[in-house]
């Protein structure tokens, strides 16, 4: 069914109002933007998520979770794009746990993230675009261990991150997915420098470097050189989960322009009564419909482990791109010059739009990735 | 579930030895439609085997009370049935505007009589029927329409014209918005049912820049319609008739999806066509399939929310709006794809012009059952609520 079940729909019930207060704009993005806070986001709020459950959604029953699914943890996110609510939990509570999941390191790592101590982070790309099989991160043997040599980028909260999962090179070329191995590295590891820049929407991410990072063997997640299977774990969990978010950006910004265009007058009317405007506004909000069933549909597709997950999880996360994009686009323009200050709210929409359609692949790498699955 | 488990494995069972074979190729068509009626010329005796099966058990419409002549399912089994029916790769075994636009309204406001005798009639393929509702004068305004009924004590008299009434020529019955009073614009139209035998009915096709004729002028000179024919009450019939667009544009919302679906030959939902090997045409395929997939999700999710009661009474508006402009794209994308190849008219290669005939129908597809603009205006009206819409 692609309605939500009673269960989905109580979480709905709890997090939209507790997301629209405590992870209000105001509240947190403003708030820590304006302190100059190097994390971006509070601690505080993560314990809050932490204490209602949230950070364990994904974490099995057995291991102290929740035991839930991306359609869960989508709920959720829908509401924290909403409120453009700075957070780890789409890094940490999703895309990590998903990584870590079944393998011995979950045991380290679990509890921290379960009681709201710990925020993890992705080490993945090495260019400007994702393009997560093209790693060169050279990982080689000494003694009992791995040597870490080389850099990444875009390392989402990389700066604020208890540990950073870092997909290195074991075996093979850049471009192929088999000798790639994913290592757990500490906060402080010798060796490992950490550059964190703020981006467009006022969130930290680092620029990592890597000279002779030492690790012991315990530090790979999984096995060596088959790395590529945590990571696409942690990657289809991310995409799905970011996918959820831009629906809940692009909610958020449509709700302020639909709102905004009962109330402001030109020409002494409601510009809202502007035939030009209602025809873009109805073609928005059936265009977010849409991208919230795509959203949906993957990741019901993803936690059924159905063999088309994958494909859908690229749909949602072109579409959800695009959609959010034409929202903020839209919501900033019908705003007018009010849209293009600081002070109104619709511009951050925008920002965080951007990072967030790059974040794990843009619309246009899923697009292509929907072609090659699909045969073309 | 059980229940269920068992029902998908007996409707399989049933599905596999009573569909014939030929039933289970892909269709090349609208010619291969069963659309049942009078007049119907079946293609093949598979065709009229399938369509007498099926009916027998009530499979034409699934969801339909049994009592007139449906299959009695409830949403979860209908369900079943046609995704089973998909993976056997089952024709519809009937087509028809009865299924998809005058039975949903009967059920709604129809009598017990009425519904027992028309609602059996379609399930059973017997009557094929139209639609009379676009007028010269009242396309986009459909409530403007002007063909006039006058109430003679125990018939109405009909007289006015119809225009873009698909496949009057080939139809036996029509549903009919007429005017029973002129006192209010939305409050002055009645919902008639008549026999286009009638004396007085005269239709004449149009021909398309498709070169086909699907629609007609349909034309009425005194016709006397039986006053047990009217459907709801008189001068309610408005409502009769949005409700019936509601269905006709969830009906062409569907043609958004396509033909090709899983056929993976090349863009998921375009279709067979060749590997592209320019880029840019990629590109736009590949675009066009992320949208095409993400609407699938959504008429899947559609429906799901219909049967839920979730769903927002103009949610139909925005489905036929994404939908048609999709298809509209699928067809550009086609001829694209095909170059030179899918210019051809008549040739056997084009299948007689399938590309460009297809493509120029397409047009429509945002024109009839209410134009995108009308649509768009019904939802920034009635979800967006936005002032003055």
């Amino acid at each position: 069914m692609m309605t939500l079940n009673e269960d989905q729909r109580l979480l709905q019930d709890s997090v939209r109002p507790f997301m629209a207060e405590e992870g209000a704009i105001k509240k947190q993005l403003r708030y820590w933007r304006d302190i100059n806070c190097a994390d971006g986001f509070g601690h505080s709020l993560w314990k809050q998520f932490a204490e209602l459950g949230l950070t364990g959604i994904m974490i099995p029953e057995n291991q102290g979770g929740a035991g839930l699914g991306s359609v869960e943890a989508g709920i959720l996110l829908e509401e924290i794009g909403r409120n453009l609510t700075p957070s780890p939990f789409l890094t940490t509570a999703v895309a990590a746990v998903r990584a870590l999941q079944g393998s011995a390191l979950a045991e380290r790592w679990f509890p921290g993230i379960l009681a709201g101590e710990t925020v993890a982070a992705l080490a993945i790309e090495e260019g400007k675009h994702h393009d997560p099989a093209n790693i060169a991160l050279d990982a080689r043997r000494q003694g009992n261990g791995f040597v870490l040599d080389g850099a990444k980028q875009f390392v989402v909260q990389g700066g604020s991150a208890d540990f950073i999962l870092v997909a290195a090179r074991t075996g093979g070329s850049p471009n192929e997915t088999a000798g790639l191995t994913l290592f757990a590295v500490e906060r402080g590891a010798a060796g490992l420098e950490v550059e964190n820049t703020q981006l467009a929407d006022s969130s930290w991410a680092a620029r990592l470097k890597f000279d002779k990072v030492a690790l012991d063997a315990d530090a790979v997640v999984g096995e060596v050189d088959n790395g590529w299977e945590p990571l696409s774990r942690a990657l289809n969990a991310g995409r799905a989960g970011a996918a959820a978010e831009l629906v809940g950006v692009a909610a958020g910004a449509s709700e302020l322009t639909f709102e905004y265009l009962k109330q402001r007058k030109q020409f002494g009317k409601l510009i809202g009564e502007f035939q030009a405007l209602q025809h873009r506004a109805a073609h928005l909000y059936g265009e977010i419909e849409i991208a919230r069933a795509a959203s949906l549909k993957a990741a019901q597709l993803l936690d059924a482990g159905d063999e088309k997950a994958e494909m859908f999880v690229s749909v949602a996360k072109a579409k959800a791109g695009r959609v959010s994009a034409l929202a903020v686009q839209e919501g900033v323009q019908m705003h007018g010059g009010i849209g293009m200050t600081d002070e109104h709210d619709i511009g951050l929409f925008m920002k965080r739009e951007v990072v967030l359609s790059e974040l794990f692949g843009s619309p246009r790498f899923h697009a292509a990735r929907v072609a090659e699955l699909s045969g073309y | 579930m059980a229940d269920l488990d068992s029902f998908r494995s007996e409707t399989r069972s049933w599905l596999e030895a009573n569909c014939p074979a030929e039933m289970r190729t892909p269709m090349r068509g609208e010619k291969d439609l069963c659309w049942g009626g009078r007049h119907f010329q079946f293609q093949s005796g598979a065709q009229k085997q399938w369509l007498d099966v099926m009916a027998s058990r009530g499979w034409t419409v699934p969801d339909w009370p049994t009592e007139y002549g449906g299959g009695g399912l409830s949403p979860a089994e209908a369900k079943i049935l046609k995704e089973e029916m998909r993976s056997l790769g089952c024709r519809p075994p009937l087509t028809s505007f009865g299924i998809s636009m005058l039975g949903p309204a009967l059920l709604k406001f129809g009598n017990e009589e009425q519904k027992k005798k028309y609602l059996t009639e379609i399930a059973r393929g017997e009557i094929r029927w139209c639609q009379g509702y676009s007028e010269p004068g009242a396309g986009s305004d459909l409530a403007g329409l002007q063909t006039k009924a006058e109430d003679k004590g125990d018939h109405y008299l009909v007289n006015g014209q119809k225009v873009w009434t698909s496949y009057a020529d080939q139809a036996d019955w029509i549903f009919c918005l007429v005017r029973t009073s002129t006192e209010s614009k939305h409050g002055g139209i009645s919902f008639l049912l008549f026999d286009m035998e009638s004396p007085g009915v005269s239709t004449k096709p149009i021909l398309l820049i498709s070169g086909n004729s699907p629609f007609c002028e349909t034309f009425f000179d005194d016709v006397q319609v039986p006053k047990d024919q009217l459907v709801g009450e008189e001068n309610k019939g408005w409502d009769v008739a949005k409700y019936l667009l509601g269905h006709e544009r969830e009906m062409i919302s569907g043609m958004g999806l396509g033909s090709g679906v899983g056929t993976g030959a090349s863009g998921v939902m375009l279709g067979p066509v060749a590997k592209p090997e320019d880029p840019l045409l990629r590109a736009e395929i590949a675009a066009f399939d992320v949208d095409a997939l993400a609407f699938a999700a959504m008429s899947e999710r559609f429906i799901d929310q219909l049967k839920a009661g979730e769903a927002h009474p103009a949610m139909p508006s925005m489905m036929k709006y994404a939908g048609t402009e999709l298809n509209k794209r699928r067809n550009e994308l086609i001829m694209a794809a095909g170059g030179s190849d899918a210019l051809e008219w008549e040739s056997e290669q084009s299948k007689g012009g399938k590309p460009a005939r297809d493509w120029l129908r397409s047009k429509a597809n945002s024109i009839e059952g209410g134009t995108s603009e009308i649509q768009l205006g019904i939802v920034a009206k009635h979800i967006l609520r936005l002032p003055g819409a």
